[in-house]
């Protein structure tokens, strides 16, 4: 999509559920193969962060052979700027379960958890009574499938699928190597499918309208429609559910205060992209030829010209130095460093070349932390002291 | 209000003893006695046949499992970037003066904690912050005094928001 179009608005996710049991019936009816099949022709790639496509991670667990899988949806939602799951599981909750059970049924699964944050835990009430209702009717329906709830305690971490497993099993959040991958090796050593709660609202779509409608909307390699969170300075802050593919410059004119410095795409763990890259940014999974396409969970957050980049930067590493699992020295020592060296720098302790250092420092963890969090401490970090090198100086 | 042996044994009773029991165990100790004192974590560990030691690690591990003795009601705000930048200290600090404590403190009479915490997925409404497990957003320091006047009001009583 070339900048100037207006920014095509959808409406799946929060679209009427009440049909839920006619899909869940009907999906039921047919052979899993075709489901793996509709899944893996939609492109859907999962909305957790990472796009991995949804119908081959469904298919690598459908072809484990162990009797005993887990099926998971990840609703840890702790990505700073991400408030989108909760809106799902508040307001459509129904379509989260079925995709669920449809997902059991496809890989050979009866058991499944929704991890939900500790700081969503007045959903509570209201998911089990829903959980509740969906369990009386997979009775009905003799289909063999109980859910479960989660509840988290307050790590960001735990979102990380491994760390998810290891919280549920009982310990420390502390991410695992991969391989083996969780469809081969999650909860409890066996074939997990974890999903991000919005990724199983999009198979829900998908199973009720065909591939195809979802496959027409976006661009190559990014299918579909996405929900965003948008907050910071602009005047309408709120979940929104628009197509993949769109340039930056159009969601900031649709979305900016008129004075929109710099956007956050993907939270404190995405990049910050400076107001003379808006025209060449899209927002979609990685591959597209021209341009710069960024992956994003939908945290979109927005700064205007009163905003000091050296404050948001100083916000996010104190974010990962609480948050990081303390696992690996990469990333624990580094996550401190980090925070350590930009305050010495704005103190006038050290001089500006200093921030050289710490760039290469993050190069470092890129390369050599176990798990997601610290490698992409770099996004951020980088991108806004490239960008805005004064101000972190001055 | 059972005492915590009972509660344990109940919840152990409840959850079964599997080590994957664990958090939902220490989250039951900690909504009934606000936090896990080094008696509760120790029985717990009797409860599941745990070394008192992995207990410990783990219940450290999580921001949301109290090891200090807390208030009665637990205020949580948020500090990540856009409450940040949307007037969090302005409310912090009206707090601080209403409650004459600081972040990491409890009021003398036992019934409020102060703490900051990390993204409450509230951006939207920003700032925002947690009393026990009720939400609160939209703060300004008008808003946040009556808030807290209406905790003050019914201090004592026998209503208690943890669900
Ligand atoms: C530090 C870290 C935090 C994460 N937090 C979440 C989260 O809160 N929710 C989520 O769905 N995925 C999160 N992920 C991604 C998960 O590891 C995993 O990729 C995802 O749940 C897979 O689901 P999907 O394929 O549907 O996206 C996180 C990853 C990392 C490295
Ligand atoms: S990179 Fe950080 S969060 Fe990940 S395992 Fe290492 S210490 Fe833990």
């Amino acid at each position: 999509m070339t900048p100037g179009y207006d920014l095509k608005r959808v409406d799946f996710i929060f679209q009427d559920e009440s049909d839920w049991k006619e899909i869940l019936q009907k999906s039921l009816g047919r052979p899993s193969a075709e489901l793996i099949n509709e899944l893996i022709s939609s492109e859907l790639k999962g909305r957790g962060g990472a796009g991995f496509p949804t119908g081959f991670k469904w298919k690598l667990a459908a072809d484990e052979l162990n009797p005993i899988k887990y099926i998971i949806c990840n609703a840890d939602e702790g990505e700073p700027g991400t408030f989108k799951d909760r809106e799902i599981l508040t307001k459509v909750p129904m379509k989260v379960l079925t995709a669920m059970a449809i997902c059991g049924y496809v890989v050979g699964s009866h058991e499944a958890y929704i991890y939900l944050r500790g700081e969503y835990f007045f959903l509570q009430p209201a998911l089990n009574k829903a959980i509740q209702e969906f369990q009386a009717t997979c009775q009905e329906l003799n289909f063999d499938f109980r859910i479960n709830l989660f509840m988290g305690a307050g790590a960001y971490i735990c979102g990380e699928e491994t760390a998810l497993f290891e919280s549920m099993e009982g310990k420390r959040g502390e991410p695992r190597n991969k391989p083996p991958y969780p469809t081969s090796f999650g909860y409890l050593g066996k074939p997990t499918v974890i999903n991000n709660v919005e990724t199983l609202a999009h198979t829900y779509t998908i199973f009720k309208y065909g591939a195809k409608r979802f496959y027409d909307l976006g661009v190559q390699y990014s299918r579909g429609s996405k929900l965003f969170s948008v907050s910071g300075d602009t005047p309408k802050p709120g979940i929104y559910e628009l197509e993949l593919g769109m340039s930056l410059l159009d969601f900031v004119h649709d979305f900016g205060d008129g004075d929109t410095k710099a956007v956050q795409v993907g939270g404190a763990s995405g990049f910050l992209v400076p107001q003379k890259r808006f025209a060449e940014t899209t927002i979609g999974f990685q591959g597209k030829l021209t341009g710069i396409s960024l992956p994003t969970g939908g945290s979109m957050m927005l700064f205007n010209s009163s905003r000091s980049m050296y404050n948001v930067l100083d916000n996010y590493l104190e974010f990962f130095r609480e948050e990081s699992c303390g696992q690996c020295t990469p990333c624990r020592v580094g996550c401190q460093q980090l925070l350590n060296g930009i305050k010495a720098v704005k103190r006038g302790e050290k001089n500006a070349l200093y921030l050289d250092k710490l760039l290469r420092l993050t190069e470092t963890m890129q390369y050599t932390a176990k798990c997601g969090l610290g490698q992409s401490v770099a996004n951020s970090f980088s991108s806004i002291v490239e960008n805005f090198r004064e101000e972190m100086i001055y | 209000m059972v005492a915590v042996l009972e509660l344990i044994d109940n919840l152990a009773g409840q959850y079964g003893r599997d080590r994957s029991s664990l958090l939902p165990i220490l989250q039951g100790v900690v909504k009934q006695e606000n936090y896990l004192s080094e008696y509760a974590m120790i029985e717990i560990a009797r409860a599941l046949n745990l070394p008192a030691a992995e207990v410990y690690g783990t219940a450290t591990f999580y921001s949301f499992l109290e090891y200090k003795k807390m208030g009665k009601y637990l205020i949580r705000i948020c500090k990540t970037i856009t409450c940040s930048m949307k007037g969090k200290n302005q409310v912090l600090m009206a707090i601080e003066d209403m409650l004459k404590i600081k972040v990491g403190e409890t009021t003398p009479d036992g019934m409020f904690s102060l703490l900051q915490t990390n993204c409450l997925g509230f951006c939207h409404m920003a700032p925002a912050m947690l009393i026990n497990f009720d939400v609160y957003t939209d703060l300004t320091p008008e808003k946040v005094r009556e808030i807290l006047s209406g905790y003050l009001n019914k201090k004592g009583g026998a209503d208690d928001t943890r669900i």
